[in-house]
């Protein structure tokens, strides 16, 4: 082929990972909606913690009298500064942004443009999973160490706070940032399973939300095991105060299961897309 | 125009490059065949028309050619390349599959954008193609909004973006304007002049006949003729020839016996067929009748177009039942 070599116009340049992350970063900012969303989710489940904090500061300055059997008083600033509502909204809302990433592009049909332009699908998909990882770091992170430090700030006052060196405090934190990556990324490996908004959001609330309920009882071991298997059993154990007066109940995961379980659906949910996207008809 | 010279010393060269090569191509979709051992080869330097009637298999060709859909069976490449093989496919093959193959809350530019970035084009070659297809004053405006003709023109300049080799275009003129359908036809006729291989589907002969030099005619997934246009319009519909004069019956007899096929028409002409017209006249001067009228006539392409994929389509449908 002496005839390609001459012109300049058609020099190819190497192809790089980093131009199709910037390409989907370009994808995603540009739609409000997203970022609307996830504003808005990352500020309302601060603003729940807040609110839940503040709703208790009566109780807390109340008389305790002492319950016979039960150790005294003791207030659970990570219970109630990290909590479980705003945790279910927030992985509700990170997981349909990260589904949406992705069934987006097949319910417009923009994924044929999009594989025209980059035949290369696995990179495609591990683009959209490294912008969509990322930007669920920094709104997880925001969301949890602002719950965190501002309910905790408040609770200076009642010197019931706690600092993020206190046990169990700065993973806690970590995990309840964590639950938005993972949660997205779940949301990507259904959205290219099933690839049809509804459906996708109707599993996506199921897996993270509606299945960890039918699994909670510990008459049966296997059941509890199962439940234990899942994000949100997880981030309840990692959010779990060592200093608490509540107890874990029947086969608790340990904290390295529970970290296994984040890393295990998040590896699980991105193989599944990169596989069905990369095998499938478009 | 310097690339112009550039691509088109390159064909000039002998270079085979830049051909598709459509080999024994087969998709079935469950017990649905939409492709069925198409073969086929699309060349650099013209503009290639690929018609069939709706549901005749184009679009599904077209996605098997950029790799959209993977063939049940059969090879198609591009360049002597699959297509999915490149890391990176604007600078390969442009395309235009679908108008509506975009994301309707984002603008031309941000979309270009995008797939620019992908390919590591440089950001400036999207203005140049937005000026090009005549959306640059629109271009921050949200997709969504468009017209069926702006988003076929968003399609053309994302099929120009990579300034490819080779173009495909699926029902492009869909939805334009006349100035849009001229302006259309000028451009893949500038593009097939450079050098370039560019590929063309529509359901509509008329819209192909001032376009494309050469033509590829499927029907239910079959391929029914590729050939120049030219060669077209002469196959599938024979030449007939109106003859009018004051004695027919004398006329016809004569014609039938010189083994043409004669047919009485209500207004008094003669439609003649299986002689052409030099005949009929000399016959007519020998045994002295008076000719009023000696008209021959082809068929249009459109005709031609008709009656080829008529019969495909009911010769097929007869045999699926």
């Amino acid at each position: 082929m002496t005839t390609l070599t001459a012109p300049a116009r058609n020099a190819e340049p190497r192809p790089r990972f980093f131009d199709l992350c910037a390409a989907e970063w370009i994808k995603v900012r540009s739609l409000r909606s997203t970022s609307w969303v996830l504003t808005l989710s990352v500020l309302g489940v601060i603003a729940i913690n807040v609110n839940a904090v503040h709703s208790d500061f009566p109780y807390i300055d109340g008389p305790h009298p002492r319950m016979p059997g039960w150790p005294p008083y003791h207030y659970d600033a990570l219970f109630h500064g990290l909590g479980m509502i705003p945790a279910d909204l927030f992985m509700i809302t990170t997981g349909s942004i990260g589904a949406i990433t992705l069934f987006g592009e097949y319910a417009s049909g923009m994924i044929r443009t999009t594989f025209a332009a980059v035949p290369d699908r696995r990179s495609v998909v591990a683009a959209k999973v490294t912008v969509v990882t990322a930007l669920m770091l920094v709104a997880g992170t925001i969301a949890s160490t602002g719950s965190f430090f501002l309910t905790n700030a408040m609770l200076a006052s009642r010197h019931v706070g706690l600092s993020i060196s206190d046990p169990g405090c700065l993973g806690a934190v970590a995990a309840y940032a964590l639950i938005a990556p993972v949660s997205a990324l779940v949301g990507i490996g259904l959205g290219a399973a099933i690839r049809h908004a509804t459906a996708t959001i109707v599993a996506l609330v199921g897996t993270l939300l509606l299945v960890p309920l039918l699994f909670q009882g510990d008459r049966f071991r296997w059941v509890k095991e199962i439940g234990n298997a899942l994000p949100k059993s997880a981030l309840e154990r990692l959010t779990y105060n060592p200093d608490s007066n509540s107890v874990l109940g029947k086969y608790p995961p340990s904290i390295t299961e529970s970290w296994i379980v984040f890393g295990g659906w998040s590896l699980v949910a991105v193989i599944v897309a990169i596989a069905v996207v990369n095998r499938r008809d478009v | 125009m310097s690339t112009t010279v550039r691509c088109l010393a390159g064909v000039a060269d002998g270079s085979v490059g830049h051909v598709i090569e459509v080999n024994e191509l087969t998709k079935r979709y469950g017990s649905t065949t939409a492709v069925n051992g198409l073969t086929f080869t699309v060349r650099p330097g013209h503009v290639t028309g690929f018609l069939g009637p709706n549901g005749a298999g184009k679009s599904t060709t077209l996605r098997l050619i950029l790799g959209l859909n993977e063939p049940t069976s059969g090879t198609v490449t591009v360049d002597g390349h699959r297509f999915r093989g490149h890391p990176r496919g604007l600078r390969h093959v442009g395309a235009l599959l679908d108008a509506a193959d975009v994301h309707g809350g984002r603008s031309a530019t941000v979309h270009l954008s995008a797939l620019a970035r992908s390919n590591r084009i440089p950001l400036r070659r999207v203005d140049e193609v937005l000026q090009e297809v005549g959306l640059a004053e629109v271009a921050r405006r949200r997709i969504g909004g468009y017209s069926l003709g702006m988003k076929q023109r968003l399609g053309i300049a994302t099929a120009l973006l990579g300034d490819p080799p080779v173009l495909l275009f699926d029902e492009p003129l869909n939805g334009l304007d006349p100035e849009g359908v001229l302006w259309v036809r000028g451009l893949f006729r500038r593009l097939a002049a450079e050098g370039r291989t560019v590929f063309v589907s529509s359901h509509m002969m008329s819209e192909m006949e001032h376009t494309a030099d050469h033509l590829i005619v499927v029907g239910r997934g079959e391929l029914i003729a590729a050939e120049s246009l030219s060669e077209f319009a002469a196959r599938g519909t024979r030449v007939g020839v109106t003859v009018r004069t004051r004695e027919p019956a004398a006329l016809a007899d004569l014609l039938t016996a010189e083994g043409g096929s004669v047919r009485a028409d209500p207004d008094g002409s003669l439609a003649v067929t299986g002689l052409d017209a030099d005949r009929i006249g000399e016959l007519a001067l020998e045994h002295r009748i008076l000719l009023q009228e000696l008209a021959a006539h082809s068929a249009s392409l459109e005709e031609a177009f008709m009656q080829l994929t008529a019969d495909s389509v009911e010769y097929l449908a007869g045999e699926s039942r």
